[in-house]
């Protein structure tokens, strides 16, 4: 049921330039498919959903700081170079198998709690300009990392010169560094064909809304019936979808095969995030984000609280790049930390997340639409000016582009919203 | 005599030697509604704010004096303690979080937890949130208060009214709430919301609640208080019953006569030519709406704008020069002036000298010469050489008129080139009277001219104007919140409230007429000026 609404036109106008950035990745990839004609789907589907396992999690990891109020946490770049300690630590004593991946958590963990609480540390004494401080403190971090591996390895730790992992001259790490057998050791545990995974997706989510319509009659399934019968008719289309490709064994079969790990370890990230907002914790990440004057004279430790989000976000970051490595296979000692930050951040608002907002939803949908675009620019380099590298410029152009525009929108509109105005028709009310 | 409740005892304050509050004793028992008046300035928020325990006080060399609550003597360092003590605070300025609904806003960090498995490992702060309870808590403290709103609807949006409701039903939903204050509650208020909102007071002292009302609407002290305290520029002036006394005698007390500026007689005439004609004019200052306002001002006259913080009386001023968005009428020397355009309102003739004399004033960090002819630079392109289309500064004649003005002003300085920061308040306000008068304006606004500086300083500013006044002839419109000071240069005074005229007095006239006036009592409405007259 639709309300007589006068403010549903301008409702829509807003539901459009809110979204703006989602539906420009959306058009840009059906323009893909329609001027690169040589892109089979399956393709596409397998490039976009290996990417997907690799960077979802490090997405997510983005979504406490910004809920806290910290804005986008660029300095996830410092737990991804934890995370890369780990992988050489444990590389370094030949540690195979996922027991050496568990060991890499292990190891990660307590190195990026402790960079995670120095972050927070400095972003409140730099309140109000987190987000700048965060992009210098991953710069900096970087110099501490490359010092670290390209010296103290070698000259203060004394590391034998015919190790694989040493540069020939006994001094500091090579530039990429073998995983071994750590290499796929999440994926390797369980894969299922892609198809089959979209089925049981399909099956748990349209289960799932029926529950919460039916058995707990969940006020918001009741209120918002089109948006529940959208997801309903989704899930319900996934279902028909993969039924119909298994039985018939059609092309969407090739695509790879699901590793169910990786997918379960960003289905429980996802699930904590929720979580955790439902906890005392987690109202009170709200509650200064929202604002951190009122949460003060409430009695909430703001800082403490602050520095708790940096922390659970750069241990969240570590873990998503030991996944995003042991997925890649090599680490790439001095490059693979470089650009997550931005990447990562990109993906988040091209999910339609802002500064002050973002939800695990947002995230997921960003990544699949950033990688989207990763994927077909190049195709679309190929096709229209026969050169794929022009593709490739594009990506940076879009990468940039999306993070500049989604700051400048955000300023714009918080500008908008302060901006003071005399409406008329209230002055004519006082006049009389 | 019923319990008595909470005892202020010989409280003192001062902020590095300046006294602001000088031996109050209030007492307050269980269940009455206590009233506490005075004018801005008279030390009820640094009381209050002794009361909480707020770190302004502690950081600021503590105070003297006791608190006794029920019979004990207590000490409060914290918000956190008062809190713990059964004082809560309904603010003037809301602390509600838009984002949130109305439970999670009455429940802010004293949210109902249940434990689970990973709380069990990792402490209480991973417990998840029992909204069941926290709705329901919610729900009787809003029942309380007689609001049928939903507990879960969001914050934002909701009427201001509404959000004061909110504000108190948190206060109310903390166990062993006994003392509660109220900092000007109806101020934005309409007034059925403040009926309800005195009816709702007066339900919760029957509950044996001691309230702590504080207000300058006079009417509403004496329909809901049993008691009022005056204070007057740190002083305790009086502790009544409320039905022994009433509005006319509170207003009284509340103005005083202050240590008062003499008053010389005024030697020019003015004129009967109206210079300025203001009907129907709108300003949208936040916190200091213009809504609606006539006025005229006589050619060659001192017009004082009086009135209480937040009625209004800074958003004329600020509205003719075009600081903040107008509406309206506004007639200059017979033509009309075009709103909403600094530029505009400069060059047909008006000067301005903020109240605001950091943020719009000055240039903190530029000379004192440059500050002084910058806006004519800008506006009258005077102190300008014009070489084809380039223009330069004429450094030479903008030094020597600096001097001269440096040496009328009596401005203390090193040099003219001494930034405009580094010098005290008294300096920069002369600095920007300077800079007015470097314009030569034909009306000058002068918003709060002796805000922030020393009482010698303040002198010589108001000297000046008087002599500006009498010697060129100058119109000039002063807004203050000091009444003495208006008294004192002033030819008539205007009272502010709620964004309109109230009244215009002469600056003779009793105190109770002023207190009255500024306190948009009912009962003067025969005292209301004409507004032409």
């Amino acid at each position: 049921m639709t309300k007589k609404n006068p403010l549903l036109k301008s409702q829509y106008k807003n539901l459009l330039t809110d979204n703006m950035v989602p539906i420009i990745f959306i058009l840009f990839t059906l323009i893909g498919f329609l001027v690169a004609k040589g892109v089979p789907f399956s393709f596409f589907l397998s490039d976009l959903s290996s990417r997907f396992y690799r960077n979802a999690f490090l997405v997510l990891s983005l979504v406490i700081p910004v809920i806290a109020g910290l804005g986008l946490n660029f300095g996830i770049v410092v737990g991804a170079m934890s995370g890369q300690i780990a992988i050489a630590i444990v590389r370094y004593f030949f540690i195979e198998g996922i027991g050496g991946m568990a060991l890499c958590f292990a190891i990660a963990t307590p190195i990026a709690t402790f960079f995670g609480y120095l972050t927070g540390k400095l972003f409140n004494k730099t309140r109000g300009q987190e987000m700048i401080a965060s992009l210098i403190v991953g710069f900096f971090a970087n110099g501490i990392y490359q010092f670290l591996f390209l010296f103290v390895v070698g000259v203060i730790i004394k590391v034998p010169a015919d190790h694989p992992m040493i540069k020939t001259d006994g001094v500091g790490i090579r530039m990429s560094v073998d995983m071994g057998t750590l290499k796929y050791s999440l994926e390797n545990i369980l894969e299922i064909p892609f198809m089959w995974a979209m089925l049981i997706i399909a099956v748990i989510s349209a289960g799932f809304l029926l529950y919460k319509r039916y058995v707990k009659k969940d006020a918001s399934t009741i209120e918002n019936k089109l948006g529940f019968y959208a997801k309903l008719t989704g899930s319900l289309a996934l279902l028909v979808i993969s039924i119909i490709s298994i039985a018939t064994n059609n092309s969407l079969m090739t695509v790879k095969k699901v590793p169910v790990v990786t997918v379960l370890l960003i289905a429980l990230l996802g699930l904590f995030n929720n979580l955790l907002l439902k906890t005392k914790l987690g109202q009170d990440f709200r509650s200064v984000g929202q604002s951190q004057h009122i949460a003060r004279s409430n009695g909430i430790d703001v800082d403490r609280t602050r520095i708790i989000a940096v922390i659970i976000s750069t241990v969240l970051a570590a873990w998503g790049q030991l996944i995003y490595i042991q997925n890649m296979g090599t680490l790439n000692t001095y490059g693979a930390h470089n650009v997550i930050g931005m990447f990562s951040v990109a993906s988040l608002l091209v999910g339609g997340a802002s500064v002050s907002k973002a939800t695990v939803g947002q995230a997921i949908v960003g990544t699949l639409l950033f990688n989207s675009m990763f994927i077909m620019s190049p195709e679309i380099g190929k096709a229209v000016f026969g050169q794929a590298i022009l593709g490739e410029y594009f990506r940076t152009f879009m990468v940039y582009g999306v993070i500049g525009l989604a700051l400048g929108m955000y300023v714009w509109n918080a500008n908008r919203k302060s901006r003071i105005t005399l409406d008329p028709d209230e002055a004519e009310k006082l006049v009389g | 005599m019923s319990e008595n409740l909470l005892k202020l005892k010989n409280i003192s304050k001062d902020y590095y030697g300046n006294q602001v509050l000088n031996n109050i004793n209030i007492d307050i028992n269980k269940g009455e509604i206590h009233a506490l008046v005075g004018e801005n300035g008279a030390g009820k928020s640094t009381l209050m704010n002794i009361l909480f325990g707020m770190p302004v006080i502690h950081s600021t060399g503590g105070y003297k004096g006791s608190i006794e609550i029920e019979g004990k003597e207590v000490n409060i360092a914290t918000p956190h303690d008062a809190m713990n003590l059964g004082i809560g605070m309904v603010h003037q300025e809301f602390m509600l979080i838009p984002g949130f609904t109305i439970t999670e806003n009455i429940k802010i960090n004293r949210e109902i937890t249940n434990p689970n498995i990973v709380s069990r490992i990792f402490g209480k702060s991973l417990e998840t949130l029992d909204f069941k309870k926290m709705n329901a808590d919610a729900r009787k403290a809003l029942d309380k208060l007689d609001m049928g709103i939903d507990e879960f609807t969001l914050v934002a949006g909701l009427p201001v009214g509404h959000m004061q409701f909110i504000e108190i039903a948190r206060e109310i939903d903390k166990t062993g709430m006994k003392i509660l204050v109220f900092d000007e509650p109806t101020a934005v208020l309409t007034e059925t919301e403040t009926q309800n909102l005195l009816k709702a007071i007066k339900k919760l002292a029957e509950s044996g609640i001691g309230i702590i009302f504080i207000s300058h609407r006079l009417d509403e002290v004496m329909q809901i208080s049993d008691r009022v305290t005056v204070l007057r520029d740190g002083e305790h002036v009086a502790t009544m019953n409320t039905k022994d006394t009433n509005t006319h005698e509170i207003a009284q007390l509340m103005i005083g006569r202050k240590i008062s500026l003499d008053r010389k007689e005024k030697t020019n005439h003015i004129s009967d030519e109206t210079i300025l004609r203001i009907r129907n004019f709108v300003v949208k200052m936040p916190g200091e709406e213009v809504k609606g306002l006539d006025l005229d001002v006589k050619k060659g006259e001192i017009i004082g704008i009086g009135g209480l913080a937040g009625q209004g009386k800074l958003g004329i001023a600020n509205g003719i020069m075009g600081i903040y968005p107008a509406k309206g009428e506004v007639v200059f020397e017979g033509k009309p002036l075009e709103l909403n355009n600094p530029k505009k309102s400069i060059a047909s003739g008006l000067a301005f000298v903020s109240e605001d004399r950091k943020g719009v004033g000055l240039l903190l960090d530029s000379s004192i010469e440059f500050n002084t002819v910058f806006t004519s630079m800008q506006i009258h392109n005077d102190f300008l050489i014009k070489i084809g289309p380039i223009k330069f500064k004429d450094s030479k004649k903008i030094r020597e008129h600096t001097k001269k003005m440096i040496k009328d002003l009596d401005i203390r300085c090193r040099s003219p080139l001494q930034n405009a920061g580094s010098l005290s308040g008294g300096n920069q306000q002369k600095v920007c009277l300077a800079r007015a008068l470097t314009q030569n304006p034909k009306l000058l606004l002068v918003s709060e001219p002796t805000r922030g500086i020393d009482v010698g300083a303040k002198k010589l500013v108001l000297d000046l104007l008087r002599k500006l006044n009498e010697e060129q002839g100058m119109t000039i419109v002063m807004t203050s919140s000091e009444l003495a000071e208006l008294r004192s240069i002033c030819d008539r005074i205007v009272i502010i409230c709620d964004g309109k005229v109230e009244g215009i007095l002469p600056p003779d006239a009793p105190d109770a007429d002023f207190g009255l006036m500024m306190s948009g009592s009912r009962a003067n409405s025969d005292l209301r000026g004409d507004l032409n007259g």
